[in-house]
């Protein structure tokens, strides 16, 4: 194993960089760039039960060191995610690869999950809970504990893989959701998804976004990040994956340091498609200047006992 | 798609706000006219997509609107200057699609790609009518460029300071073989309702990441979704679904 490599849910990476949901497509794009093969693995583009087209545009907002985003899970479904996308994706990543699985009620999640859970690519589910429930009263379902757990025990009933849940930051006490989701049998967390936003155009004195707000991701939102990695993985035993704003090789570290086992680039990967290359690139010399011959000594906030 | 550094070698302004920058460096992944580029600019998050106007070898000409921050940055850079560009994103024009008598329709600061456009028909020995629209004379430029690839060039204004009064629509020749535009989406409607042949429209979406990646460009189309970035910006006249 190299200096690089780290474990997450039973599932050994040869580093810990993966590119975040709906910011890496199903690989390809990528593929054209460099080899993605270099990647610890990939969370591909967020699957609902049925083909979405998403929000209107427009969907994105430019935004002082970040973005909006408002794309509203735009994907094929998950049939044609497994009979399309899937085979396009084995072509150039050879990794157990991250299934990002999104739903609107708990069977849309069940349903979803059992699903890629036959997908011999799929290494891990990341459930996205960030989703309105359109069955108890649009409220999402990350943003209450007792919701959060049915999502997670429905899914857990389908599968096999390591169920990893992706938290919304947009919530009082994200510990008592990480909490509530362990207890219910979760193998790990992923945190955090964008943060609720929005801009105004001065010119036409209207929210930029036609959906009005969206997601607020980039390297402003990295503190917020790593403070929410940080109390996530001191209150749960199971694995934590970091991500929000991470856009460099300290970065990573920093997060690892903070408690994650992995993390997640995100809107990085948007404005420089070599971003995830650059920073496995430069994880070696960053640890060098820290003093860190191995990730393992420090990943999953090891230095804090 | 390739990720490299450009340089400025100049930078002159062709009316109150629109502005002709010309770069060098690895244009190797530019293979259509209609493509764009992406630049990366200090400061701002996301790159400014930006369609290209000319190429000659190495040298990139870019025209470009100052409407935001991005362009206003832009605008402000100096030759020397270099800049992260990702360039070869988007389909762009297909020239198969012409015929023998082309016209090219462009509004505004939609004229720009048609030069690249223009000149690659004309290369192909097409006989090339070019109707360039804009609101008043002093909103004009490229008129002789497009004149000395030898087009057939009209101006429309809308206040009538220039050419016909009017708007492109208003100056459509009799006989042309397939329409080729760019410019605003209220003027790409119109010349979609005006025209008798098949036509190649170019659209404009704020995009995310420009290659594809985060599906903030999608549009719906008579054959399904596609992103303005990828599968665009070009759109044939029979799958264009008006949103509206």
């Amino acid at each position: 194993m190299g200096r690089l490599s780290v474990e997450l849910c039973g599932i050994e990476l040869d580093n810990p960089v993966i590119p975040a949901s709906g910011t890496f497509g199903y690989g390809y794009e990528f593929a054209e760039l460099y080899d993605i093969d270099l990647l610890g693995t990939f969370s591909f583009k967020g699957t609902t039960r049925e083909p979405r087209f998403g929000n209107p545009t427009p969907r994105i907002a430019d935004c002082t060191a970040g973005m909006l985003n408002s794309v509203g899970l735009q994907n094929p479904g998950v049939e044609r995610v497994i009979d399309t996308e899937l085979p396009k994706l084995a072509r150039c990543f050879h990794k157990p690869v991250m299934a990002n699985v999104s739903g609107f009620s708990v069977e849309d999640y069940a349903y979803t999950c059992e699903k890629l859970d036959r997908e011999p690519q799929v290494g891990w589910l990341e459930v996205n809970i960030s989703c309105p429930n359109v069955h108890g009263g649009g409220m999402s379902f990350g943003t209450e504990p007792a919701q959060a757990a049915s999502v997670v025990r429905a899914v857990k009933a389908v599968t096999t893989k390591p169920v990893i849940i992706k938290l919304t930051p947009n919530v009082t006490d994200i510990v008592s959701v990480a909490k509530a989701c362990a207890d219910a049998g979760a193998d790990g967390i992923s945190l955090i998804n964008t943060l609720l936003g929005m801009r105004i155009d001065l010119k036409t004195r209207k929210p930029i976004l036609a959906n009005t707000m969206g997601g607020f991701s980039g390297p402003a939102v990295f503190p917020v990040a790593l403070r929410m990695v940080y109390q996530v993985a001191h209150a749960v035993t199971i694995p934590v994956v970091g991500m929000g704003g991470v856009s460099s090789a300290e970065d990573v570290l920093e997060m690892l340091m903070a408690g994650a086992s992995a993390v997640e680039v995100g809107a990085a990967n948007l404005v420089d498609p070599y971003a995830c290359y650059t920073i496995i690139h430069e994880l070696p010399a960053a640890m060098d200047r820290y003093g860190i011959h191995e990730l393992k000594e420090i990943y999953g906030g090891k230095q804090h006992g | 798609m390739k990720d490299s550094l450009f340089t400025i070698s100049e930078q002159r302004q062709l009316t109150e706000s629109v502005f002709e920058m010309k770069l060098t460096g690895d244009t190797s992944a530019i293979t259509r006219p209609g493509q764009f580029v992406n630049l990366r600019l200090d400061g701002l998050y996301l790159r400014r997509p930006i369609s290209v106007c000319n190429l000659e070898g190495n040298r990139l000409t870019l025209v470009y609107k100052v409407v935001g921050k991005g362009t206003a940055q832009l605008s402000k850079l100096q030759p020397g200057q270099q800049l992260p560009v990702l360039t070869g994103l988007g389909n762009g024009y297909d020239t198969a699609l012409s015929g023998a008598r082309p016209l090219l329709i462009g509004g505004g600061v939609g004229v720009p790609p048609l030069y690249l456009l223009a000149k690659h028909l004309r290369a192909e020995d097409k006989q090339v009518c070019v109707i360039l629209g804009f609101n008043t004379a002093s909103e004009l430029f490229y008129l002789q460029e497009f004149k000395a690839l030898g087009c057939e060039v009209r101006v429309t204004t809308v206040d009538g300071s220039l050419g016909v009064k009017g708007f492109v629509t208003d100056a459509l020749p009799e006989r042309y073989t397939h329409v080729y535009t760019c410019g605003p989406e209220p003027m790409l409607k119109a010349v979609y309702r005006s025209i008798q042949s098949g036509g190649s429209f170019s659209f404009e979406k704020r995009m995310g990441c420009g290659f594809g990646a985060c599906m903030g460009c999608s549009c719906k189309t008579i054959t399904g979704y596609k992103r303005i970035c990828k599968e665009g910006p070009v759109l044939q006249k029979e799958e264009i679904l008006w949103e509206d």
